[in-house]
């Protein structure tokens, strides 16, 4: 799957986040920002690049303002960006659990 | 005993409130699809709810899991039941239930679903609400619908609208609620009010609770945690009722080892039916505790 334009999900709201997904060439940069950095950085970042992988997603930049989010609300949100941000999406189920 | 006195409802949109909304223990927790999220945020409410829905914390809470998705006539209720059966959902409920027919129809679907993802067949369990005087009129058959069916629910804004009038005392739902209570109690299935919009007016929540616990419903919808506790304890027996049962069931007993069909006590008449209420009382009592 593709990035082809720029998109947003989630809110800053606590316990949320806001993913901002673009199109990138040649790379997949994640830049991340938590309150809880310290403690849930690496883990926050490999269920980001879990859920990426899952979609297909190699190429992109991908900017997370994190909240003190749940794992399950970070893959929802993920998911959300990636749906906005590519052409001809279709909900794959298995893939997205 | 399945208890189903609260039904708490969230935003699907939500994140704080869908990662929290357990610790409040109700009965039933009920995320909403339809007319709590904004159209642009069908998309991710869906997700949302769905990852939500596979959370250990709702699944192993022994909270009943209940989302309503958007009518399947519009762009976004088939997308809602494909994400929330497969993420495993105990009921999906329905809005605006006009017919049995809008009940087959979802039956239909969901079967087709729970086939492909390989959910056992006939375990996503249905709830209907019913929202205008359409759905009044047709609440028998539409509580008769389907097997799946656990409850059907009234909802009061849209139905008051459809009536043209306006929520007020209750005088305005009097004849929606005898009716749909009526055809939970042939159906078979249980009951649930509407919900009570005012959330610092304790003193009108109680009363319209009362209400509903004496007409029969089985709960009702709630819209804020803090409404969860005033329910259940509003629901639970006295404990000179659960004194009174206790006494009537051992009453019962007695006289059913003297081969008596029918005892008394205290100079009254007890037969079959006093002494089933008693039994459910104390089955209440011992779910719910006693009314502090």
């Amino acid at each position: 799957m593709k990035i082809v334009r720029e998109a947003l999900a989630g809110t800053l709201e606590s316990s949320d986040l806001m993913v901002r997904i673009a199109p990138r060439e040649g790379e997949l940069a994640i830049v991340l920002q938590s309150e809880v950095i310290h403690q849930f950085g690496p883990q926050i970042e490999a269920v980001v690049r879990g859920c990426l992988a899952k979609l297909g997603i190699a190429e992109a930049l991908v900017v997370i303002e994190d909240k003190g989010a749940l794992d399950c609300v970070i893959a929802a949100r993920v998911q959300t960006a990636v749906s906005r941000a590519v052409d001809a999406w279709t909900a794959d189920w298995s893939v997205l659990s | 005993m399945k208890l189903r006195r609260s039904m708490l409802f969230l935003p699907g949109s939500n994140a704080a409130m869908l990662s929290t909304a357990f610790v409040y223990k109700p009965d039933s927790i009920m995320f909403d699809l339809e007319d709590a999220v904004s159209l642009r945020e069908k998309d991710s409410a869906r997700l949302l709810v769905f990852h939500a829905l596979r959370m250990p914390a709702y699944r192993d809470s022994g909270i009943e899991t209940v989302v309503r998705i958007n009518p399947l006539s519009t762009p976004f209720g088939m997308k809602d039941l494909e994400a929330v059966v497969r993420a495993g959902v105990e009921v999906v409920r329905l809005p605006k239930t006009d017919t049995a027919d809008d009940v087959h129809a979802l039956e239909a679907e969901v079967e087709r679903i729970e086939r492909e993802c390989g959910r056992e067949v006939g375990s996503t369990r249905l709830m209907a609400a019913i929202e205008s005087a359409s759905g009044v009129v047709n609440a028998v058959a539409i509580a008769t619908a389907s097997k799946r069916l656990i409850g059907i629910a009234l909802a009061g804004f849209d139905y008051v609208m459809d009536m043209q009038t306006e929520r007020g005392d209750g005088t305005e739902l009097f004849y929606a609620r005898c009716a749909v209570l009526h055809a939970a109690r042939f159906a078979k299935i249980d009951a649930f009010d509407v919900v009570f919009s005012d959330v610092n007016d304790d003193d009108g929540f109680l009363k319209e609770v009362d209400l509903i616990r004496r007409l029969g419903f089985n709960g009702k919808s709630l819209i804020n945690p803090r409404q969860i506790d005033l329910l259940h304890n509003a629901f639970a027996p006295t404990q000179e009722e659960v004194d009174y049962s206790r006494r009537v069931v051992a009453a019962a007993e007695q006289g059913e080892k003297q081969g008596l069909g029918v005892v008394s006590l205290n100079g009254k008449m007890i037969d079959a039916p006093v002494i089933e209420h008693a039994r459910v009382v104390l089955r209440r009592a011992e779910a719910s505790g006693v009314r502090q």
